[in-house]
């Protein structure tokens, strides 16, 4: 536990990942919230729990050509390609303004090598304003680095323990869905030092147009994002729980207070959000009256006593009684 | 700073089988929408259609001289556009707005050639209103694929707009697109001072770019990519824009645009 930190008295809605209290479980979702500051007209950076921006390698990048989003039931495709402005001008040019706006910046970082990982951290580190990194081991539409560490426990293991000598902030590992039994690779993680998991990005996914037979993509795969994904991360996040003893991130298609409550049911200390603020940028606000006013209906003092409480036990009993 | 009105629909007017004028009620958008810029819109509270949809904000609606509402000029393609036709007076739509970078209206002796293609008439009725306030004389090219999916004549002679017309059928005006009379006009205007101001297909705006620059006279583009958010937060909607000295690079058309000099477009 970093003991420099002055402790806060618990309000209703705080939660804690490792040595970082968020103020509330309501996270925006990296690669759906810009740096953060694109919102700051409208949204109170500060009432959220945290802000994950947009993921950063060290240099710039363009990302793909377009078309790079392409709507499907109930949620979307991505390939966007990690375009970025890279480490060093989002510590000059966003990362002031999300400290003056009292954002609790998590920095999404994402390598081509283990050493850009150690890097990023490094500089990370030294950085004013940075709550915490998350690692991007996951995201399925670049070819070089990030999943390949997401998809091999032993990448996932040392890209972890190696960020984790490096720096004193809190380490996310991000995962992905894309592999058969994600917990392993929660694991993986918490083995290697890791002070939470987030889960899950986005399905590797495609859609084609049939009059012409191409890829509606440019990039022809994608990440499937949205409701339409909710069910899986929700059984991911709850497969990871039982799994590890770090807290859990969840995400995945959460649209409504209800939606969060239930990743947070499952297992999830907090969550994500990303597609859903697309859709609705007000959607902040919603979320945190949903869960106060489900708090108060169940007499719950605390969001975090909710973490991992669902019941499968009297769901049992009602199918033997039936 | 955009806001999110649940705005009721106070009239449906269908232009053609396809295309259609919706009014919504929604004042607070409507009185700080300024010429170019866009709403998100949203029909329906579920998750088919996910994502909001773009589009330019058409008519500014005053009644007796307060602004009360604007009005969408849309043609039918996918789900979205196909609620918006089919709706009736009192259905609700979100809309979030006003959006993005306008156009830039120009002052007198300047005159203003607007360049619209199909459903890319929208962004010049506000556009021709701001002109009119400034006295800058306008001509409006107008495309489409026939006579009957020319819309608003009417309405831009009314303002003093002069119109130079093309079908793709020759049923009206040119035969043919819309760039080759601008050509033809450009060709003849000297030492005309004008900016050429467009909306409509990507290929189509490529090619008025192109003109306008051949003519030596600034352009405006109004761009349309898939957009996902009109927030910046998505970085879908990227359009190639030189304006770096490392060279070209995306630049998001909801913040950075819809609205771009023609000649900054780095053109497929």
């Amino acid at each position: 536990m970093n003991k420099t930190q002055s402790p806060k008295p618990p309000t209703a809605l705080s939660v804690h990942i490792g040595s970082l209290r968020l103020s509330n479980p309501i996270i925006a979702a990296s690669g759906c919230f810009g740096y953060g500051v694109e919102y700051r007209d409208i949204v109170d950076l500060s009432l959220l729990g945290g802000v994950a921006v947009k993921g950063l390698f060290l240099a710039e990048r363009p990302g793909h050509r377009p078309e790079r989003i392409v709507e499907t039931p109930a949620g979307m495709l991505n390939a966007i390609g990690l375009q970025g402005i890279g480490v060093h001008r989002f510590i000059k040019e966003k990362l002031p303004e999300l400290r003056q706006r009292h954002a609790t910046v998590i920095v999404n970082i994402c390598g081509s090598t283990l050493d850009e990982y150690v890097e990023l951290a490094r500089i990370l580190s030294d950085a004013d304003g940075v709550a915490a990194l998350e690692l991007n081991i996951s995201c399925p539409n670049i070819k070089e680095g990030g999943i390949t560490f997401g998809c091999s426990l032993n990448g996932t293991f040392d890209v972890v323990s190696a960020v984790k000598k490096v720096t004193r902030l809190p380490v996310i590992p991000k995962l992905t869905p894309n592999v058969t039994d994600v917990a392993s690779f929660a694991r993986a993680s918490e083995e290697a030092g890791a002070d939470a998991v987030s889960l899950v990005n986005t399905f590797l996914a495609m859609a084609i147009d049939v009059e012409t037979r191409r890829p509606k993509l440019s990039n022809i795969v994608g990440g499937l994002s949205g409701p339409a994904i909710r069910p899986i991360a929700v059984r991911m996040v709850y497969e990871c729980r039982r799994a590890v003893s770090i807290p859990v991130i969840g995400m995945g298609g959460i649209a409504s207070a209800g939606d969060a409550l239930e990743f947070m049911i499952a297992g999830a200390t907090a969550v994500q959000v990303g597609t859903a603020n697309f859709v609705d940028p007000f959607v902040w606000t919603k979320l945190l009256d949903g869960i106060r006013d489900y708090l108060g209906r169940h007499g719950i003092a605390h969001v975090s006593e909710l973490t991992g409480t669902i019941d499968t036990a009297a769901r049992e009993n009602e199918w033997t009684s039936s | 700073m955009p806001v999110d009105v649940e705005a009721r629909v106070i009239a449906n007017t269908r232009l053609s089988t396809d295309y259609n004028v919706i009014a919504l009620s929604a004042p607070a958008i409507a009185t700080s929408t300024a010429p170019g810029q866009f709403v998100m819109v949203k029909l329906g509270r579920g998750s088919v259609p996910l994502l909001r949809r773009p589009f330019s904000v058409f008519q500014i609606l005053r009644t007796n001289g307060r602004v009360d509402g604007l009005t969408l000029l849309s043609k039918r393609v996918g789900v979205t556009t196909g609620m918006l036709f089919d709706a009736v007076e009192g259905d609700v739509v979100s809309c979030l707005g006003p959006l993005g970078r306008p156009f830039q209206p120009v002052d007198p002796p300047a005159e203003a050639w607007m360049v619209a293609g199909g459903v890319g008439l929208a962004p010049f009725a506000t556009l021709t209103e701001a002109l009119r306030g400034r006295g800058t004389a306008v001509t409006l090219f107008y495309g489409a694929r026939s006579g009957r999916e020319l819309f608003y004549l009417d309405w831009f002679e009314a303002r003093g707009v002069r119109l130079v017309l093309a079908t793709e059928d020759g049923s009206v005006g040119d035969r043919g697109r819309v760039t080759s009379p601008l050509e033809r006009e450009l060709q003849c205007a000297g030492g005309l001072d004008m900016t050429v101001y467009a909306c409509g297909p990507e290929p189509m705006l490529k090619a008025v770019a192109r003109v306008a620059a051949k003519y030596s006279r600034p352009s405006q583009v109004s761009v349309e990519r898939v957009m996902g958010c009109g927030l910046g937060g998505c970085y879908s909607c990227v359009i190639a824009v030189r304006d770096t000295p490392e060279g070209p690079h995306y630049v998001r058309s909801c913040i950075g645009g819809p609205v771009f000099s023609g000649a900054d477009i780095v053109w497929d």
